[in-house]
């Protein structure tokens, strides 16, 4: 069961995408696959990106678990509705952060450390910066950050200094259907 | 004498009033011949009047010869191209003053400033000749400035953005147009029954003419307004796309109803309205057609061009040339023509030529572009200096001001509201604003409205007046008017300024993370369609218009690799030749001449050669270790407050300057006066190296979690200076005993070379502890006195990081080497202490260690 809802046209052309990632029809992705993708290769974070849909441990991603991780990227809804119960959406705010913190947090001990941010910025970074001037740059974002002090931003320190504005440009599941989104991914499982 | 009248136009340009008088009363002479005729006997009169040289200047056939004469002043025989190519040097003069000074450019658009210099020039010739002898005439400006600039914007066309974006463009471009000119036309001929315009004799179909030559909007200003206020590449494409295209479309509906004009409104019935139509259609689209036949057709010339790539680069320049007069001949529309050539041909020739070809296409493009488009605004200025055409009428002149401003808006917003209801990324609301304010017109309506023939037309006047103070109001007021517009709309748009550094940070890598996941997911939709012409262009098209060697480096990855090895041979050179000569590559004995002529810089670079070999081996880069001081962490957590401030200007600075930017923050790639490689693409080509560079580390290592060597791309290259730092290594270590005599008596390379070696082992000492023994045994040598200093100067900054860029061998690496060696010398030999320097602040080692 899972609480995403993205309508049943959307699903559909994301299982064709799947299909087409997937060049063997293995029936899961594995991060080759991934590396297919030409444009992820200029993309700084690429591989960080790739390794966010694999669940530690595991090689291979199913089509139920890439949307579930694509689906943080559909826009942030406003004035929902939802079950107190209910777990977050996988586009909420904090879904999203959570998604974004992952992205620092390699070696996921729910902290960034500064060997770890230090990192991030030396894949975003152009080659030409320093690495001292990377590494001052690195400690005062920690210090900004890091309200108790202990070195290491946490989660709870992350989603205070984070963007104010997620990103929610996600093209394919954006936009016009924001009102139908009838069919949730169970739905479309057992259909 | 020519020198004479040279230094009379250059008082023309310094406005002395009679040397006008004199000279002025020429023609324009890219007019058209009959004219050509007349101001040649114009010429004549006055030149003879001027200096009294009648009897020499009647070249020969005037007056027989008695004598054979030593020099003869032949100024009628070449009055023609002489003017051109004076006016040509008179407008670029302009533009140079125009950009002598940043600070105005900024404020005020090129374009405005430039069509006020014509104002100037045009009042100066009025002033002499009392009737406006230059102005832009339609054949000048449709055979000779209009398409070089179409051309270089078909060459220069960011294809694939605008081809993602032509649906909105052609809906704008087309409908949009025709909606301008309706409604402009029909308005006017409302406001006329109603009595608004007073007495003129205006029908409706020639209200209709008017609007259809005022609706385009014009590619020339446009580019040359849009490229200074940086809008999103949408946008940008969008706005620029439409102008281009409209460009055809108003000619094409211009040509329409001169027609009908001609036909008189009684002889136009239903079926006339449907050949006008129709025509509309086969010229707009056969004109796309003849370009893009011919853009093949340059395509496949450049196939079979290696014997003569000299004159290579002209192809490109004659055939889009010959397209636009092709189309021109068929009376389909031209500047689609010519426009869809350069779209066509750009990819193909760009692989078909040589590298030097290419470049040259580029710039040669860029000049003549560049050049004709300040001609065209120099003199949209000069023609406004004529009491012939200024008819003023309060009524028309203002209603098609407002009536432009006002339908454009409602154009925009009425199309865009239909788009957005297709498009997958809506325009939003500052967009069409801008979009809207963007509707400049230019040159094109201008020389339109010159065309009308007054035979037909009678308030002929009236119009072109009224398209100049259009293309006034429109270039000059919105142009002034766009940039702060632009500002101020992105203000609202971004309301936290400050973000703090983690914030940029992280905003950064959403949107890399936002990029990636429409990467993963693809953008189904488009891409099927675009993936099929792919598979036929590759399939077929390269097949045919490319050279199978050009084919063959197609290949992304070669072709990145390629050019990042071009430029590290670049770099090599460069820093070879700042050091004297490469011949040190071929013969290490050179160094001995270096380090007598240039031992200081030689000394430099050795070290810094070795440490940056070090880089390969370290994962991260050695001597970007070693501890600046005002960026150092333990100078900064000294006294923190005192750098603070300073310090978070730098280092927002440096992420604002060195953070990836995302696809969407690209800008736009065409710009009409600067292209070549631009930084977004070295960005990417960085990004994808890296990224190939981990995938091989860790498909290499496993997920050990090795660190791997930073640089696999570079080893091969790198290969060559390891060779000669490890050489010298060697040689060091052979001629270890000799070392006190060593430069004096050897000829051999490696002695002379000693004081040297001392930094450029303690530099990889610093990073390298297995080099520490070494240390040792440096002792004695002596620190050149040079670098002593040289690390006392040293600024406290670090250097320029733009000038770290890609050449890693820098001198403030050495200085600040040096410095460490120097302290731990100290410490080791405190005998030595008085030959050396004061020592310097005390290095870090240790955190140098942690690092490690």
């Amino acid at each position: 069961m899972f609480l995403i809802s993205v309508s049943a046209a959307h699903l559909l052309r994301l299982y064709e995408r799947f299909q087409f990632l997937d060049k063997d029809n293995r029936g899961h992705l594995r991060p080759e696959d991934f590396e297919a993708v030409l444009e992820l290769s200029e993309n700084p974070i690429g591989d960080r990106i790739v390794e966010a849909f694999f669940k530690p441990g595991q090689e291979t991603v199913d089509f139920p678990s890439f949307v579930r991780v694509l689906a943080h990227f559909r826009p942030t809804e406003k004035n929902r509705n939802r079950d107190k119960g209910q777990p977050d959406p996988a586009n909420s705010r904090t879904r999203k952060l959570k998604f974004a913190f992952r992205l620092y947090d390699r070696d996921r001990d729910g902290k960034i450390s500064r060997a770890e941010l230090l990192q991030v910025l030396r894949e975003m970074l152009g080659m030409q910066v320093t690495e001292e001037q990377l590494q001052s740059i690195a400690e005062r974002a920690i210090q900004e950050a890091d309200l108790d002090k202990d070195g290491a931003i946490s989660f709870d320190e992350f989603r205070k200094v984070g963007p104010l504005e997620l990103g929610s440009a996600f093209i394919l599941l954006t936009v016009r259907h924001l009102n139908d989104e009838v069919s949730s991914l169970s739905y479309w499982r057992s259909g | 004498m020519a020198s004479r009248w040279r230094a009379a136009l250059f008082l023309c340009l310094l406005m002395v009033a009679y040397s006008l008088a004199n000279e002025a009363p020429a023609h324009e002479t890219t007019e058209s011949p009959n004219h050509e005729d007349t101001s040649t006997g114009n010429e004549t009169s006055t030149g003879s009047h001027d200096d009294g040289h009648g009897d020499s200047h009647g070249d020969g056939h005037g007056a027989p010869i008695t004598t054979l004469p030593i020099v003869t002043w032949k100024w009628h025989h070449v009055t023609a191209p002489y003017f051109v190519a004076l006016w040509v040097l008179v407008s670029w003069l302009c533009k140079l003053v125009i950009e002598a000074n940043h600070h105005v450019t900024t404020y005020i658009p090129e374009s405005a400033l430039l069509i006020c210099f014509g104002f100037i020039l045009g009042g100066m010739i009025w002033g002499a000749d009392k009737v406006q002898t230059f102005s832009l005439t339609p054949t000048t400006f449709f055979f000779y400035l209009l398409p070089q600039v179409i051309l270089d914007a078909g060459y220069a066309m960011p294809n694939k953005l605008f081809f993602t974006n032509m649906g909105a463009i052609l809906v704008y471009a087309i409908i949009g147009t025709c909606w301008n000119a309706a409604t402009l036309g029909l308005s006017l001929w409302g406001c006329h029954q109603g009595g608004a315009m007073g007495d003129i004799d205006i029908g409706l179909l020639q209200y209709l003419l008017f609007g259809s030559l005022m609706a385009a909007v014009d590619p020339v200003a446009v580019i040359a307004v849009f490229e200074q206020v940086h809008v999103n590449e949408v946008l940008f494409i969008l706005v620029f796309g439409e102008s281009l295209l409209n460009d055809g479309v108003t000619v094409v509906l211009f040509n329409v109803f001169d027609a009908f004009v001609s036909l008189g409104g009684g002889a136009i019935d239903a079926k006339e309205i449907v050949k006008g139509i129709v025509s509309f259609f086969v010229v707009a689209f056969g004109g796309s057609l003849i370009g893009f036949v011919f853009g093949l057709l340059v395509a496949l010339l450049t196939r079979c061009t290696k014997n003569i790539q000299i004159i290579e680069p002209g192809f490109i320049f004659v055939l889009g040339y010959l397209s636009y007069l092709t189309a021109e001949m068929l009376s389909l529309s031209a500047i689609l023509s010519i426009l869809f050539c350069g779209m066509c041909c750009q990819k193909y020739i760009n692989a078909n030529m040589a590298e030097t070809s290419v470049e040259t296409v580029r710039y040669a493009m860029k000049v003549f572009a560049n050049g004709s488009e300040t001609i065209i605004f120099v003199f949209l200025g000069i023609s406004a200096i004529d009491k012939v055409i200024w008819v003023w009428n309060t009524g028309f002149i203002l209603l098609t001001l407002l009536f432009i401003l006002v339908y454009r808006f409602i154009g925009v917003f009425l199309l865009t509201w239909i788009l957005n209801k297709f498009r997958l990324v809506p325009i939003d609301f500052v967009d069409q604003v801008i979009m809207g304010y963007g509707g400049l017109r230019g040159a094109v309506a201008y020389g339109l409205a010159v065309l009308l023939d007054e035979t037909k037309i009678k308030e002929k006047n009236l119009m072109v007046c009224t398209t100049l103070i259009v293309v006034y109001f429109t270039v000059i007021f919105q142009g002034l008017t766009m940039k702060p517009l632009v500002q101020w709309l992105r203000v609202k748009r971004a309301a936290h300024v400050d973000l703090m550094l983690i914030e940029k940070v992280q905003n950064k890598v959403f949107e890399h993370a936002l990029i990636a996941i429409e990467d993963i997911s693809g953008q189904i939709g488009h891409n099927y369609l675009m993936d099929k012409w792919k598979k036929f262009e590759e399939k077929w098209m390269s097949w045919i218009l490319m050279k199978p060697s050009a084919r063959k480096q197609q290949d992304r990855l070669f072709t990145v690799f390629h050019q990042l090895n071009l430029k590290d041979a670049m770099q090599y050179v460069n820093e070879g030749e700042r050091r004297g000569s490469l011949e040190f590559i071929r013969n290490e004995s050179a160094f001995v001449d270096f380090k007598k002529k240039f031992g200081k810089e030689f000394s430099d670079a050795m070290p810094d050669i070795m440490a940056d070999m070090d880089d390969d081996e370290d994962g991260a880069s050695s001597m970007r270790r070693d501890p600046v001081p005002s960026v150092s962490l333990e100078m900064h957590e000294q006294n923190m407050r005192g750098l603070r401030g300073a310090e978070e200007m730098n280092s927002h600075h440096l992420l604002e300057q060195h953070l990836y930017k995302g696809r969407k923050q690209h800008r736009h790639k065409f710009s009409r006066s600067q292209f070549g490689i631009n930084q977004d693409e070295d960005e990417v080509q960085e990004i994808f190296q890296r990224t190939m560079r981990n995938r091989l580390e860790s498909f290499k290592s496993g997920k050990m979690g090795v660190a791997p060597p930073k640089t696999i791309t570079k080893h091969a290259k790198r290969e060559d200076q390891q060779k000669m730092p490890n050489g010298k290594h060697k040689g060091y270590q052979s001629g270890d005993e000799d070392f006190e005599f060593s430069e004096g008596n050897s000829a051999s390379g490696y002695d002379a070379s000693f004081p040297v070696r001392p930094s450029y082992i303690a530099g990889a000492g610093i990073v390298n502890p297995a080099f520490m023994p070494d240390l040792e045994d440096w002792s004695p040598v002596h620190i050149p006195p040079w670098l002593a200093d040289a690390e006392l100067e040293e600024d406290p900054v670090a250097p320029s990081e733009r000038a770290q860029v890609r050449l890693p061998w820098m001198r403030g690496h050495l200085h600040r080497l040096s410095s460490l060696r120097s302290s731990t010398r100290s410490e080791e030999q405190p005998g030595r202490r008085d030959q050396l320097p004061p020592p310097p602040p005390p290095p870090r080692p240790d955190r140098e260690e942690d690092r490690l």
